[in-house]
Order: C-alpha cells, then sequence, then structure tokens
C-alpha cells in the first residue's frame, strides 16, 4: 500500500492523546516501543463495561455477571484469531509479556529444567527475557546461554545454532528487538530447535503492534506480548502456549478461579484457560484489549506494516542525513524504531530539547544493558514509531534533531 | 527554537560541558568515590586532595549529560579551598535549590551554582545535577561505595 492510499488521518483522529499540546507545541509521540496511544474504541469500551457491564466473571448466575463473562470470553476469541490460535484455551490472561515470560519460567522451566541443563536466549533481549531465565538458573542450577549479534544488530545465526545441544531445555528469544528494532528470523530459529526436541518461547512485545503473527504458522510453542503495546490498555497481556504443553505445566499461582474443587486435603485445578489465572482477572482491561483487535483488524496489520516500512525507511533515510548522527541497528529485517546516538551529546539531553519541541522520545538503555555494552554507549535516544505518525512528524523530529545540535555546538 | 529551555541550559552549563574543568586524575587523592546512575548511564570519579578537614584540589573523570558534567564541573571549582564543613553547607543548600524545597534560597550563596537552579523544573533531570553533590558527600563521610541519585 502506497503511503498516501493509508488513511493516517482519519487513524489519528481515533487518538484523542494525539491532539494534545506539549509546551504549546502539536505533539509528536515517537515513543511507541515504550507504550502506544489508544484509541477511542478502547477508552469508550473500557467505559462502557463500568458503566453497563461490569461485575466480576465466571462467578454469579446474575445477568451482569453473566454479561461481563461473555464479553471477557469474546475478547479472548479475539485474541486467539488475532494469532491464529489453535484454540482459546491456549490463550491465558496475564499482566503483560513480563508476567508471561515469569510465569513460564516459573512453571514449565521449574517443570522442565534442571542442573546442568541449558537455556538459549540472545544477545538483543530485553531485560524482561533475560532476568527471569537467571533467576531460574538461580534456582535450578541450569545455565543461560546467549547468542551474540553483529554490530548491525543481526542475531549470529550459525552461532545460535551451534549453541542448542541435548542440553538446550529451551529457547527463548524476541521477535523484534526493542532497542534495536532487529526482526529475528524466527522461523529458521524454530525449525532450528525443533530438529532437537527443543521447544521455543518467542517474546512479541515489540514485533505484535508492527507485524502479523500466526503462531501456528510459526509453530512456536510460546508467544508472549503485552496489550499496552498493541493499543490496548496497560496492565493486560498474553501468553499463548501450545495446549499440550500447557496441561502438561504445573499452575502458576493459587487462588479463585484456578480450582476444581478444594479442600483442606487437596485442590484440584481447573481445566484450561483458567488454571493459570488465578484470582478476579483485569476484566474490563480484557475487553479493552478485544477492542484494539477489532480495531487493528479494520486497518489490517499488512496495511500497518506496509506503512510502517515506508515510514521507517524515511526517517533511516533523513537521519543519515544528519552529521554527528549514529543509528544503532541498522538489520536487513528491522521493524519501526530508530534507535541513535550523537557526537557529545547525551541522550538525555537529546530527550530534554525535544521535549520542549513537543516531540516524546526514549532516552536511556530501554532495559537492554548488555546491547549498550555492546555498542559501547551509556545510552540512546530512541525513536519509535507507529501507525499514526506521519512524514511531517519525522521532519519536525530531524529539524529538531539539527537544531539542538547547534545549540549545543554554537552557543 | 529552545527558548523553554534557556533556564535549564544556560550558556555556562554548555561551557562546562564542553570543557570540563578538572577533568583529571588525582593520583595521590585522599578520596575517591565513584557516582553511577545506571539507568542514566551517567557515571563519575570524584577525587579529593585534602589537607586536614580542607580541600586542597578536587577533580573527576566520567561521562554523562550535559547537566551531570556541568554540575560536576562547577562543583570541583567551588569546593576547592573550602572546609569539609564548608563544603557539606554548600551541598544542603546546593539540594534545596535544585529539588526546590525551600523557596527563598540565598543563590548569591552558592555563587555559579546558581546556573543549576532551574533543573527544578525539570524533575527527571533533578538527579543528573545532583550526582556529583551526593558523590562528595559521600567522599566527605569517607564512604567507599559507589553512590547513585536514582
Amino acid at each position: 500500500m502506497a503511503l498516501t492510499s493509508f488513511p493516517v488521518e482519519l487513524i489519528r483522529a481515533d487518538f484523542p492523546i494525539l491532539a494534545e499540546k506539549i509546551r504549546n507545541k502539536p505533539l509528536v509521540y515517537l515513543d511507541n516501543a515504550a507504550s502506544c496511544q489508544k484509541p477511542n474504541a478502547v477508552i469508550d469500551s473500557i467505559s462502557h463495561v463500568y458503566r453497563h457491564e461490569y461485575a466480576n466473571i465466571h462467578r454469579g448466575v446474575h445477568t451482569l455477571s453473566v454479561r461481563a463473562t461473555d464479553k471477557f470470553e469474546a475478547a479472548r476469541e479475539k485474541v486467539r484469531g488475532f494469532i491464529n490460535a489453535a484454540s482459546s484455551k491456549e490463550i491465558i490472561f496475564v499482566r503483560g509479556a513480563t508476567e508471561a515470560i515469569n510465569l513460564i519460567a516459573q512453571t514449565y522451566g521449574k517443570a522442565n529444567i534442571k542442573a546442568g541443563d541449558e537455556i538459549v536466549i540472545t544477545a538483543m533481549e530485553h531485560h524482561s527475557n533475560i532476568v527471569p531465565w537467571q533467576m531460574l538458573c538461580e534456582q535450578t542450577g541450569a545455565v543461560l546461554k546467549v547468542a551474540s549479534m553483529n554490530i548491525q544488530g543481526e542475531l549470529l545465526y550459525n552461532e545460535f545454532a551451534s549453541l542448542l545441544n541435548n542440553k538446550t531445555r529451551l529457547v527463548a528469544v524476541a521477535h523484534m528487538s526493542n532497542a534495536l528494532g532487529t526482526i529475528n528470523p524466527v522461523e529458521l530459529i524454530i525449525a532450528a530447535a525443533h530438529a532437537h526436541n527443543i521447544p521455543v518461547m518467542l517474546d512479541g512485545a515489540q514485533a505484535i503492534p508492527h507485524l502479523a503473527v500466526d503462531v501456528q504458522a510459526l509453530d512456536c510453542d510460546f508467544y508472549v506480548f503485552s496489550g499496552h503495546k498493541l493499543y490496548g490498555p496497560s496492565g493486560i497481556g498474553v501468553m499463548y502456549g501450545k495446549q499440550a504443553l500447557l496441561e502438561a505445566m504445573p499452575p502458576y499461582q493459587g487462588g479463585g478461579d484456578m480450582i476444581k474443587t478444594v479442600s483442606f486435603e487437596k485442590s484440584t485445578y481447573a481445566g484450561l484457560p483458567h488454571k493459570f489465572e488465578a484470582g478476579t482477572p483485569s476484566i474490563a482491561d480484557v475487553i479493552g484489549l478485544g477492542a484494539a483487535i477489532d480495531y487493528l483488524n479494520e486497518i489490517g496489520m499488512a496495511n500497518i506494516a506496509a506503512y510502517e516500512a515506508e515510514l521507517l525507511d524515511y526517517a533511516t533515510q533523513q537521519a543519515k542525513q544528519i552529521k554527528g548522527l549514529r543509528i544503532i541497528g541498522e538489520a536487513g529485517d528491522k521493524g519501526a524504531i530508530l534507535s541513535f546516538v550523537l557526537d557529545r551529546i547525551h541522550p538525555h539531553d537529546i530527550g530534554t530539547m525535544l521535549d520542549s519541541l513537543g516531540i516524546a522520545i526514549r532516552a536511556g538503555h530501554h532495559c537492554a544493558m548488555p546491547v549498550m555494552e555492546f555498542y559501547g554507549v551509556p545510552a540512546t535516544a530512541r525513536a519509535s514509531f507507529a501507525m499514526y505518525n506521519t512524514r511531517q512528524e519525522i521532519d519536525v523530529l530531524m529539524n529538531g534533531i539539527e537544531s539542538l545540535i547547534d545549540v549545543f555546538e554554537l552557543s | 527554537m529552545f527558548e523553554d529551555l534557556r533556564d535549564l541550559y544556560q550558556e555556562v552549563i554548555f561551557d562546562h560541558n564542553r570543557n570540563p574543568r578538572n577533568f583529571r586524575v588525582i593520583a595521590d587523592a585522599d578520596r575517591k568515590v565513584e557516582g553511577f546512575n545506571p539507568l542514566c548511564g551517567d557515571r563519575l570519579t570524584l577525587y579529593l586532595k585534602m589537607d586536614g578537614d580542607r580541600i586542597v584540589d578536587a577533580s573527576f573523570q566520567g561521562s554523562g549529560c550535559a547537566i551531570s558534567t556541568a554540575s560536576v564541573s562547577l562543583m570541583t571549582e567551588i569546593i576547592k579551598d573550602k572546609t569539609e564543613a564548608e563544603a557539606e553547607a554548600l551541598f544542603k543548600t546546593f539540594h534545596e535549590m535544585t529539588t526546590g524545597k525551600s523557596e527563598d534560597i540565598q543563590l548569591e550563596a552558592v555563587g555559579k551554582l546558581a546556573v543549576l537552579a532551574g533543573v527544578r523544573e525539570y524533575p527527571a533531570r533533578v538527579k543528573c545535577a545532583t550526582l556529583a553533590w551526593h558523590t562528595l558527600d559521600a567522599a566527605l563521610k569517607n564512604q567507599q561505595q559507589p553512590v547513585s541519585t536514582e
């Protein structure tokens, strides 16, 4: 789809916050990799739940509870369709990608990973796909193996493949890197791991708003993501797992909703997906996530991906014109993230200066300290794009960067 | 273009960021403490040479944003030839100035450091300005462990 035919202005009109003024300037929101803004469809659906449909789910026989339960389970079905899972039983609601990874580490991991076993991740993981595995390794005596990347930020696939052996129990890889934008060759990764009968978890937190994801076509064993990066509410996320794996896994937290029967002698656990959903979930937010998915389906993930690819190309070309700017992360296959550093100007100064122009970017280590270490920088500035960003906004960003370079050099 | 930021990024700050003062190691330093804000990546090592309770030389090495670099550079200038008690008093005043807890700070009392008063309007950047001073505080108390203001 050509840039001009993507209905970006119509989409922008659906996001009320984009009309905000920041420091008396129109907001240019380029911190989407941290969290996306919400369309009216999501905001209204949450408000509608609390006004007309709210009660606890899976409990009462009363009408409101039934209504809330129906909406909640309908949202689960929407998530299933969105990632093309085989069954809605494979869709577990959690707080976010972070909780999903912790869940997998503490249930699947504890049940299947023992001292001397190995877990393989990559050098570009977010802290949330490093620390839960380190904790599991401390608990079990397992060993964390890290596959390297090249200076473009691309996984060294051959090195990755050489790490797989009969001690490897799990591969856990970012589908797309939050710090670099790299999209990993997940089809190859999954095929290589499966050749050794090793299951693969994909951290889809960054990929999910940018790419069409089909968990059956990928044949991944687990796929996790957060709702708030998918234009949905914060505090809700999804763990997808293949049904056979989920059934064999012990429960995560104990409590209401996850049991079949309870006595003081012994309790039995509910079936999927409820086994992993102890306690009252974030009901309205699950329904809001369903509304976000409806909204995205209307636009079409393929159209979004094509539009964002053109935005990234444009931003990359413009950035390369700026003297003293170094792009961090230049993988051949890349999502809409532009991480960069400027000669002798710290990312936090860049962040504050751009903020004064109404431009929101992220400055820092992006929860990926090992990535910063690899590139020898304390932090980067990161502009991350969403389907509602425009070429004009990229121009505002680039003008801002050029102006702040002038201020630092001339004043 | 950056009119709104004049109070934060004053000329003195750009000057000290471009040409940090006392940017060197004191080989025979009596005190040496590291300040590190891992979230920002601001990192400095502060060196003090003492004569009794008087700071006779101060220097630093490290890297950080303009605010943290200017803050530590200015600090090494101003604390030279101050007693420990005088330096502690400056720390206290500086802290009050940058965190905005006191309305009527005597800006004359802090001299050139007043250029950093603007940081109080930028809560996310206060930790940049105060890292140097908390590191100094630790050095004066003869503490060894790295300091953070995050």
